[in-house]
């Protein structure tokens, strides 16, 4: 089962923290390797908490543990960093920005809580 | 007792706090105060380590790099200099010489982050103040598609919700705040009002704001999720605050409409002006992309996205954009100044990175600096090295050398290339 929704990035506090360890340190990794959900969504589309959940776009996909956010219906956030690039399209629209935000995304759960992402 | 220096600016954000105090030990830093956990970092834990250059991943000698680097640069036919934001002025007005020199493209971090509201400014202008007026004057915030609560951790406290200053002696209590975004934030939750936008939606909410300041009835009464109602209240208080202030983020300048959200805020602000006096700030994130945008400005004309490849600076957002010229291939050889675009970019234009040799100036390990054809490990702009960077406000702040090192700058590394270069 899976349904599109839509992706927002944006900064955090611990994303910032783990930069300065090292994009390849735990704290990084931890920190931009999880994806918010609003908590109906995620129970309509049977992803459990810390789920691994497979987000997809015409660009690529990635897989990415799932947990309950404040968000609005319809709405998926991932912390900016080095896993969503993937995603990303490069459409600029004439502005040199591509669409961190507002992306159009498929989502499903794609393993169980503990297993790898 | 260890040496303290005092006064010290931190060059991680836009806000570029310069009230931080900075313990040293044998040329370590071993204590700080006062920076927030986003700006920690840039001192505790830098390496400091002395290091040579590297070609292809072997420590070479610094006339040996820089003549490999001088030789990639000096035969591409279209470089691409990206970058400059977490950089000083001094080594920024380098780039754009070298690629003045070299007739590359040269672009910053701001193509990716407020180069949507260049865009607006130069279509609408900019009704602009500096942090200072704001915490001692300004009665009514508004936060719209940013959340300094998670990306410029003191704003609230230096210059926004909470300080004391001249016309707001009771501190928070002084202050109106409205927070605009489509989740409710950190920032959201420390707001009196928060309004929830749909996505997509701000450029439609901002136009009816337009609307009902001028005291027009839009003829829906819900836009983009918000209740006309409460944009009515808004709008209210905005032509009647003493002095009010919109933060725009990237909220506005990432999602669809992108410059034409930010123009239309811009020209909110500006109509504004005819009842209260009200201004716009961007939340700018490097500590010094803004002076990326007045450094291009001053010597280009233009603040981001220009090719000299004809001999004269050209402006070409959409073309010259970092993202644009990786993805269709554009650009043989990158010179890349203290950023990660390896990192940060769109998948399919980080790759192209992977194909073409790459020169990385950077104080620390990223992404684009492990895979660098030629990488300088140069000195960090407020650690190991004086500099200027300019506040989000377009403030110059003086950013000190708080520990030596002496690693070569920037500013020293990108001197040699452009004597080097044919």
């Amino acid at each position: 089962m899976s349904e599109r929704l839509t992706l927002i990035t944006g900064r955090t506090r611990k994303q910032a923290i783990g930069m300065h360890r090292g994009k390849s340190s735990p704290e990084y990794l931890e920190a931009t390797g999880f994806v918010e959900m609003n908590a109906d969504d995620m129970e309509r589309l049977a992803i459990p908490e810390g789920g691994v959940t497979r987000l997809s776009t015409a660009d690529g996909h990635v897989e990415l543990r799932a947990q309950v956010g404040e968000l609005p219906r319809g709405l998926v956030f991932v912390p900016m960093g080095t896993r969503i690039n993937a995603l990303i399209g490069v459409e600029t629209s004439g502005s040199g920005m591509p669409s961190f935000k507002g992306l159009a995304v498929e989502v499903a759960l794609a393993g169980e809580p503990g297993g790898a992402p | 007792m260890s040496p303290v220096v005092e006064n010290v600016s931190c060059p991680f954000c836009g806000c570029l706090c310069d009230d931080i105090s900075v313990e040293v030990e044998e040329e370590a830093i071993v204590k700080v105060k006062r920076a927030c956990t986003s700006g920690l970092g840039i001192f505790m834990d830098y390496d400091a380590r002395p290091r040579r250059p590297l070609i292809a991943g072997r420590e070479v000698e610094w006339d040996e790099a820089v003549a490999e680097a001088a030789r990639i640069l000096s035969a591409a036919d279209s470089p691409l200099i990206y970058g400059l934001s977490s950089s000083a002025s001094e080594a920024q007005r380098k780039a754009v010489a070298l690629a003045d020199r070299i007739g590359a493209v040269i672009d910053s971090t701001s193509s990716v982050c407020h180069g949507p509201t260049g865009l607006a400014m130069q279509r609408v202008g900019e009704p602009t103040c500096t942090l200072g007026e704001i915490r001692d004057r300004a009665d009514l915030l508004v936060f719209w598609g940013c959340n300094p609560d998670a990306s410029h951790l003191r704003h609230f406290s230096r210059f926004s919700l909470t300080p004391r200053g001249t016309l707001t002696p009771n501190g928070r209590a002084d202050r109106t705040v409205y927070a605009v975004d489509v989740r409710p934030t950190g920032t959201a939750k420390k707001a009196d009002h928060f309004l929830q936008v749909d996505i997509g939606s701000d450029f439609e909410v901002l136009t009816t704001l337009r609307l009902l300041v001028k005291g027009r009835e839009p003829a829906a009464d819900t836009v983009g999720g918000v209740p006309v109602a409460r944009l009515q209240e808004l709008a209210e208080r905005m032509k009647t605050c003493r002095y009010g202030v919109a933060f725009m983020g990237m909220g506005l300048t990432m999602a669809a409409a992108r410059q034409l959200n930010v123009a239309e805020l811009f020209t909110l602000v500006a109509e504004l002006n005819e009842y209260a006096k009200f201004s716009v700030l961007p939340m700018r994130g490097h500590g010094n992309v803004t002076g990326a945008d007045q450094v291009l400005s001053w010597t280009t004309s233009y603040p981001f996205a220009i090719s000299f490849a004809r001999g004269y600076p050209q402006f070409g957002p959409g073309e010259f954009t970092a993202v644009d010229m990786l993805a269709r291939r554009a650009a043989d050889a990158a010179l890349i100044l203290a950023s990660d675009p390896g990192a940060h970019f769109p998948g399919a234009a980080a790759a192209h990175l992977d194909r073409i040799p790459t020169i990385v100036l950077d104080h620390g390990p990223s992404v684009v600096a492990a895979k660098a054809r030629v990488l300088f490990p140069t000195a960090a702009y407020g650690v190991d090295a004086a500099g200027t960077a300019y506040r989000m406000d377009n403030v110059p702040i003086p950013l000190k050398r708080v520990i030596s090192t002496g690693r070569f700058t920037d500013e020293e590394i990108l001197d040699r290339i452009i004597e080097a270069v044919e």
